[in-house]
């Protein structure tokens, strides 16, 4: 059994390759996000790993809403971008995560920016879209990033933890 | 004069091989027609852009989100148990499936190992669905293409299964039957014999029998039925021709695209999770004498491209056959065994903090679960990778060049749900 980490850190270092998490249930390797295309081509390439089928693309939005909850909440708040990777060929699995800040500069409204995939596996375009509309992370380099499942003239994130419902969508009650 | 059946195009003079290519050589302005969301052959409220030049696609832009509920952010503020009635309303086709993705997710992240008797009656039922939804896929694909028979005919069967499912918990279309730590009650024991099933095999309805016994009755008579779809479609010289080397899915295509189930299989690519998938999942199915078809087929007739409409489509049919192979498997099974048909599994149930992703085979491809927990039994996100989201985004590179008959072919071939794809 070959370990992705090692082969990833051998090539990239430790910069790149932030950490593993080889415990969990689905061992999970953490990139930084700069650098997200380079890894992902190189696992795509390599001749070992072969990761040709790009499963899931989403993101975790760890944050409480609810102060009175923040101080036993587990998790600082950040923004997790999760990559699962399969291989028809080598038969592998591979869960990438690269780390946000929630707001890009703090700012409350800018989603956080990394490199796009979409050019590696065709259908990272579609999750993308979806990714940026219902969670807000903006992919940079990808062709078409405009909302999938909401409308275009949407306002915010769903998907985020301290969303909050419009009062109305065209004169509709959303509430 | 010379006669009208002399008459012919000299190709070679135009320097043109397909005579096609004059009604096509001639540019008109382009024209955006809207296809969509309601109409019939976009299987739910899929609208498509369509840009077109007289006949031929240039583009084609599916525009999503028309059933979207919400179904993940819902899944944030509930317990996995409580959300597995929504994965009914995702593939509501294939809400068994459904189910058993959730259920089986719960369990990875948990960590439960579910009785033997409990995975035999999964397999009864997920393959039971499986059977009904490429009954409906195919006779819904049969209806895009003009064809109305095949429709009434799998409805008919499919039917039957919907019966044997009332039996067993009460709903119809969506079951949430299978929970987490099992099923949530035994399958039935003597039950009224199904109306339909009775009088189609020579029966009474007062007559009692077994709800096993049933099933049973049903494989007996739905094998042979096979052998009708492939006379009234699969054999069909009009079928063969409106999907015959149309909207052919290359084996590169198919794997970038992230497409699964029959639509990656009829590319040629040798793949089912239920051999090849995780091993909390292969373990339902390990021992089981069953057959992934994939083609090239040697049946097939000579026009027939690898990755065309028909492939997928007969992937399909080759699946239903399979299917019943495993539930009759799957009933001596569940007669055999002896332990229980669920752990006790409380609704709060605290999650660890960890996460889980599994993909499970749904009739319509792998779809995906992932739950992540933090400590408390409310996941803090909850993700569905829909099947049917992957495979509809490859409508649009199959379908550039292609006239704007063909398009309710292709996206029939692909056979998406749209309850899945908006979630």
């Amino acid at each position: 059994m070959i370990s992705i980490y090692d082969i990833l850190l051998d090539r990239f270092g430790d910069e790149v390759i932030v950490g593993q998490n080889a415990e969990a249930t689905d061992p999970w390797i953490e990139v930084a996000p700069a650098s997200v295309t380079e890894v992902c081509e190189f696992l795509r390439d390599d001749e070992r790993l072969r990761f040709d089928h790009l499963n899931d693309l989403t993101a975790i939005d760890h944050f409480e809403p609810d102060p009175a909850k923040r101080a036993r909440f587990a998790f600082e708040p950040h923004l997790e971008i999760v990559y699962h990777l399969s291989s028809y060929e080598t038969r592998l699995r591979a869960v990438l995560k690269a780390r946000l800040p929630r707001w890009r500069n703090d700012k409350h409204g800018e989603p956080p920016a990394l490199p796009t995939v979409s050019h590696l596996w065709p259908i990272a375009d579609w999750h993308e879209r979806e990714c940026y509309d219902l969670l807000g992370v903006y992919f940079e380099g990808h062709p078409n990033l405009v909302r999938m499942m909401m409308p275009e003239d949407w306002q915010g994130h769903p998907l985020r933890k301290d969303y909050e419902w419009p009062e109305d969508y065209h004169g509709i009650r959303t509430q | 004069m010379a006669s009208l059946a002399s008459w012919r195009f000299n190709h070679s003079a135009m320097h043109l091989e397909d005579p096609r290519i004059i009604e096509f050589d001639v540019r008109t302005d382009e024209m955006l027609i809207n296809m969509g969301p309601q109409h019939p052959s976009t299987h739910g409220v899929l609208r498509l852009l369509l840009r077109t030049d007289g006949e031929v696609i240039h583009e084609v832009t599916p525009h999503i989100g028309y059933l979207h509920r919400c179904a993940e952010k819902v899944g944030e503020n509930l317990t996995p148990v409580q959300w597995i009635p929504y994965s009914d309303r995702m593939d509501y086709l294939a809400a068994m499936n459904m189910n058993l993705g959730v259920a089986l997710c719960a369990e990875k992240l948990l960590k439960i190992d579910v009785p033997e008797k409990s995975m035999a009656i999964r397999v009864i039922v997920a393959e039971l669905n499986r059977v009904a939804a490429h009954l409906l896929g195919m006779g819904a694909y049969g209806l895009d293409l003009g064809t109305f028979s095949p429709f009434m005919y799998a409805f008919r069967e499919r039917e039957l299964i919907l019966d044997l499912f009332e039996e067993v918990c009460g709903a119809r279309l969506t079951y949430s039957y299978v929970t987490v730590g099992g099923v949530t009650h035994d399958l039935p024991g003597e039950v009224p014999f199904p109306p339909g099933l009775a009088n189609f095999t020579g029966h009474k309805a007062s007559e009692r029998i077994r709800w096993i016994d049933a099933v049973r009755v049903f494989c007996d008579w739905m094998t042979p039925r096979i052998r009708d779809y492939h006379t009234l479609l699969t054999k069909n010289a009009i079928f063969l021709q409106r999907t015959a080397g149309i909207g052919v899915l290359s084996r590169e295509m198919a794997i970038g695209h992230g497409c699964t189930g029959p639509v990656l299989r009829g590319s040629g690519v040798d793949h089912d999770l239920r051999r090849d998938g995780e091993p909390i999942y292969t373990r339902m199915y390990e021992g089981y004498d069953f057959r992934i078809p994939v083609p090239p087929f040697a049946e097939a007739s000579p026009t027939i491209e690898l990755g065309d409409c028909w492939s997928r489509f007969y992937v399909r049919m080759l699946e239903v056959a399979e299917s019943i192979k495993l539930i009759r498997q799957a009933i001596d099974r569940y007669e055999a065994a002896t332990d229980g048909y669920r752990l006790p599994h409380r609704l709060n149930a605290k999650l660890p903090k960890d996460e889980a992703y599994l993909e499970t085979e749904c009739p319509r491809g792998q779809m995906g679960f992932y739950l992540v927990g933090d400590g408390s039994p409310i996941p803090i996100r909850a993700r569905a990778k829909s099947s049917c989201f992957c495979n509809l985004s490859v409508v649009p590179p199959l379908s550039v060049g292609c006239l704007i008959a063909d398009i309710p072919a292709i996206v029939g071939s692909i056979d998406i749900v749209m309850g899945e794809v908006d979630r």
